[in-house]
């Protein structure tokens, strides 16, 4: 995708120091905070104008919550979002309501995000409506316009979405997104519930989408391929932090996190004659539970180069490439 | 080598309100003994129904068997009580699914239920049972066994309960191992430590291996041979090599196509395969695959290809498939 167009290098969101934590109660009349899930713990990063950052790491690592905490759809613990220099997480009322109008979300599973009881054409024209761009015969030619835009037949509008497959559900909840002309978008999974020989067909459309109309998207994912495959840049996550984040083309070839090195040594490639000599590392034991994490670096339990250090100090997340080459990585190994 | 299974003719279908769905569709192949065949195809395309037919665990009804003979070791399992294949599933043929807590009871511990299983097919007495599933839970990689064995389903991990399942599933040492998408639900390190799991009982046990997933890249590290299935049919069959190399149907083509390599650059758009996969209740007349084949003739639309030996290791159902192979030689599989 297009990102290397100088003009376009600048900052559209910049996130420091995010964190989300999920409070675990007790009891049924007076509720007691016994823990917390802490399930993002301190975050940061930028995203740039038009490029799209990946965002990786296993189930529960805490990726759908960094998207949503960035939407402020939860109201982050703390740290500090801003969209084009503005504070997300000061915002309220009528003021972030605007704002939402801006960022959008896609969502891994296409069945349970529409609506059932409402058809096509009121899916994808009620943005327009909440946030009164187009109503009346103006807003259903918004409509067919979008749905032609990604690819459905605009005489679909009165279909219900149960009349339609996966495929065509997540384009459904595609065009949804756009109503709004939204800038950024969060596609927290798009593709992971459908089958294989259709995923291409809706990555194909998001890339399409991203060159005609400038969109700038975080793309949540945990298949490795498909995510080198869309994003610009890519930030890999475990247990609520980052462990590294640099372009697609270094994570792949000098991953540096042994946490990076392990996962893409596990991502299986379809050739027999590369899988048979491939040096896989395979992690130990399983990921802690979010409530109570490991002391000093969070993967040092299942990390094969493990150090004294590790368990004493939270490794640092620094730069180890350069100011117009980023590689950031947290591991006391750098 | 002796085969093992030989399925003949294999024809699985559900009496719905909507209609017949023609789930599997007169499927024919041979495993041999410690072989690991794996069946690819996308979901609905009939793999889990194709096995479970093999050991009768089909809904009846609206599901019914209704053609086919499964010769495993000896006998044709159709033709056995259901006393006789409830023997053959508890003790020759093991079985490990998608989502372990289906298969597992949520309100006994992890120890009662191998016991259990232990006590009624092996005839071992509870100290026996107790000792031999510590061994099992150790050899599957659990750590810690003896002090795990009283914990509940739920307080294992996805990985662990899957582990436990390949445990109960070896604990007869079972000549053949049917695993259905066992490691889907899981992220890529724990499906990593399964398989390389999974591959080391193997090399030691000896036994023969049908798995099944969606994901190609799985089976290259895995399978010997290979199955790819469309619509309830074998589209194709060839030795893992061969198929990777030289892929004979254009639906195994699109496949390998419109999923990107982790180990190829990002600058190529990905080629998907266009239109959906048919409904079975409306299967349409000729080649399953022709209404998204990019090598579609007249021939496709009106008759349907039958699975023919390409070689003395391949078979392939596509009229057109030296077409085909005649692009991919010229242009490579990843154009
Ligand atoms: N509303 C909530 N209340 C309490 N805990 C939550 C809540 N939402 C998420 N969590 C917990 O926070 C952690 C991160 O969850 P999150 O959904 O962000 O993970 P994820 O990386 O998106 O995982 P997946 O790949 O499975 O979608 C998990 O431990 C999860 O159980
Ligand atoms: N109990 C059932 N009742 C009706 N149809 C079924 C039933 N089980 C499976 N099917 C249908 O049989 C077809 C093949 O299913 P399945 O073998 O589960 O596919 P796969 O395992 O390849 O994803 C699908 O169309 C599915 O909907
Ligand atoms: S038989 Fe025809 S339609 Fe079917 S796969 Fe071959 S070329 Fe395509
Ligand atoms: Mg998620
Ligand atoms: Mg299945």
């Amino acid at each position: 995708m297009s990102s290397n167009n100088g003009s376009k290098k600048d900052v559209l969101l910049e996130v420091k120091g995010l964190k989300m934590y999920f409070p675990i109660t007790k009891g049924i009349i007076i509720q007691k905070k016994i823990a917390d899930v802490k399930a993002v713990d301190g975050i940061s990063f930028n995203i740039k104008h038009g490029e799209t950052l990946g965002l990786v790491g296993e189930s529960g690592c805490g990726k759908s919550t960094t998207g949503r905490a960035i939407l402020q759809l939860y109201r982050p613990t703390a740290g500090s979002v801003r969209f084009e220099g503005k504070e997300l997480t000061e915002m309220k009322g009528e003021t972030l309501r605007r704002q939402r109008r801006e960022m959008q979300m896609i969502f891994q599973d296409p069945y349970a995000s529409l609506n059932p009881r409402l058809t096509v054409g009121n899916i994808v024209g009620e943005p327009l409506e909440v946030h009164k761009l187009a109503s009346g015969k103006e807003r259903q030619e918004r409509v067919q316009e979008l749905l032609k835009l990604v690819g459905l037949n605009p005489y679909f509008v009165n279909r219900y979405p149960h009349e339609f497959s996966g495929g065509q559900r997540q384009r459904i909840g595609i065009a949804r997104s756009l109503a709004v002309n939204p800038k950024f978008i969060v596609a927290d999974e798009p593709i992971s519930a459908l089958d294989v020989s259709i995923q291409a067909q809706i990555v194909n459309l998001l890339e399409d989408l991203q060159a005609n109309l400038g969109l700038t998207y975080l793309f949540i994912a945990h298949d490795l391929s498909m995510v080198r495959h869309i994003s610009d840049r890519i930030a890999v996550m475990y247990l609520g932090k980052l462990v590294e984040l640099t372009d697609h083309i270094t994570l792949y070839e000098d991953p540096l996190h042994p946490y990076t090195q392990a996962l893409l040594s596990a991502v299986p490639i379809p050739d027999p004659y590369i899988e048979e000599k491939r040096q896989r590392i395979v992690l130990e034991g399983d990921v802690p539970s979010p409530t109570n994490p490991p002391s000093g670096c969070n993967f040092r339990t299942r990390c094969p180069r493990v150090m004294d250090i590790c368990a004493e100090k939270d490794p640092e997340w620094k730069n180890m490439g350069t100011p117009e080459n980023e590689h950031w990585v947290a591991c006391h190994l750098y | 080598m002796a085969a093992l299974l030989e399925v003949k003719g294999l024809k699985t279908q559900f009496f719905t309100q909507d209609g017949v769905v023609h789930a599997v569709n007169g499927i024919s192949y041979k495993l041999n003994e410690g072989e690991t065949l794996a069946i690819v195809g996308e979901s609905g395309s009939g793999k889990s129904v194709g096995v479970m037919s093999l050991i009768r665990l089909i809904p009846q009804p609206p599901g019914k068997i209704v053609a086919g003979e499964v010769w495993f070791d000896g006998r044709d399992l159709m033709t056995l009580t259901d006393d006789e294949v409830r023997q053959v599933r508890g003790n020759r043929i093991a079985m490990i699914f998608q989502d372990p807590m289906t298969s597992l009871n949520p309100v006994l511990t992890i120890g009662q239920q191998i016991m259990e299983a232990l006590q009624l097919h092996l005839g071992m007495d509870k100290s026996q049972a107790r000792q031999r599933a510590i061994e099992l839970l150790e050899m599957v990689g659990i750590p810690g066994a003896a002090s795990r064995l009283d914990s509940y389903p739920h307080q294992y991990s996805g990985g662990m309960r899957q582990r436990v399942m390949i445990a109960m599933g070896l604990s007869c040492n079972p000549q053949l191992l049917i695993a259905d998408e066992p490691t889907t639900a899981l992220d890529v390190t724990i499906q990593a430590q399964i398989v390389d799991l999974v591959l080391q009982l193997r090399d030691q046990l000896g036994m023969a291996i049908i798995w099944i997933t969606h994901d190609l890249g799985v089976v290259a590290g895995l399978a010997e041979r290979v199955i790819v299935m469309y619509a309830g049919y074998i589209v194709e069959e060839a030795e893992v090599h061969e198929l990777y190399e030289e892929p004979h149907h254009p639906y195994t083509l699109g496949l390998l196509r419109s999923v990107p390599r982790l180990d190829m650059g990002k600058s190529k758009r990905l080629i998907p395969i266009d239109g959906l996969p048919p409904d079975l209740i409306d299967l349409p007349p000729g080649c399953p695959f022709a209404p998204r084949c990019q090598y579609r003739t007249e021939k496709c639309t009106q008759e349907t290809p039958p699975l023919e030996a390409t070689s003395p290791t391949r078979r392939v159902a596509c009229w057109n498939w030296e077409t085909m192979v005649a692009d991919i030689k010229e242009g490579g599989i990843y154009v």
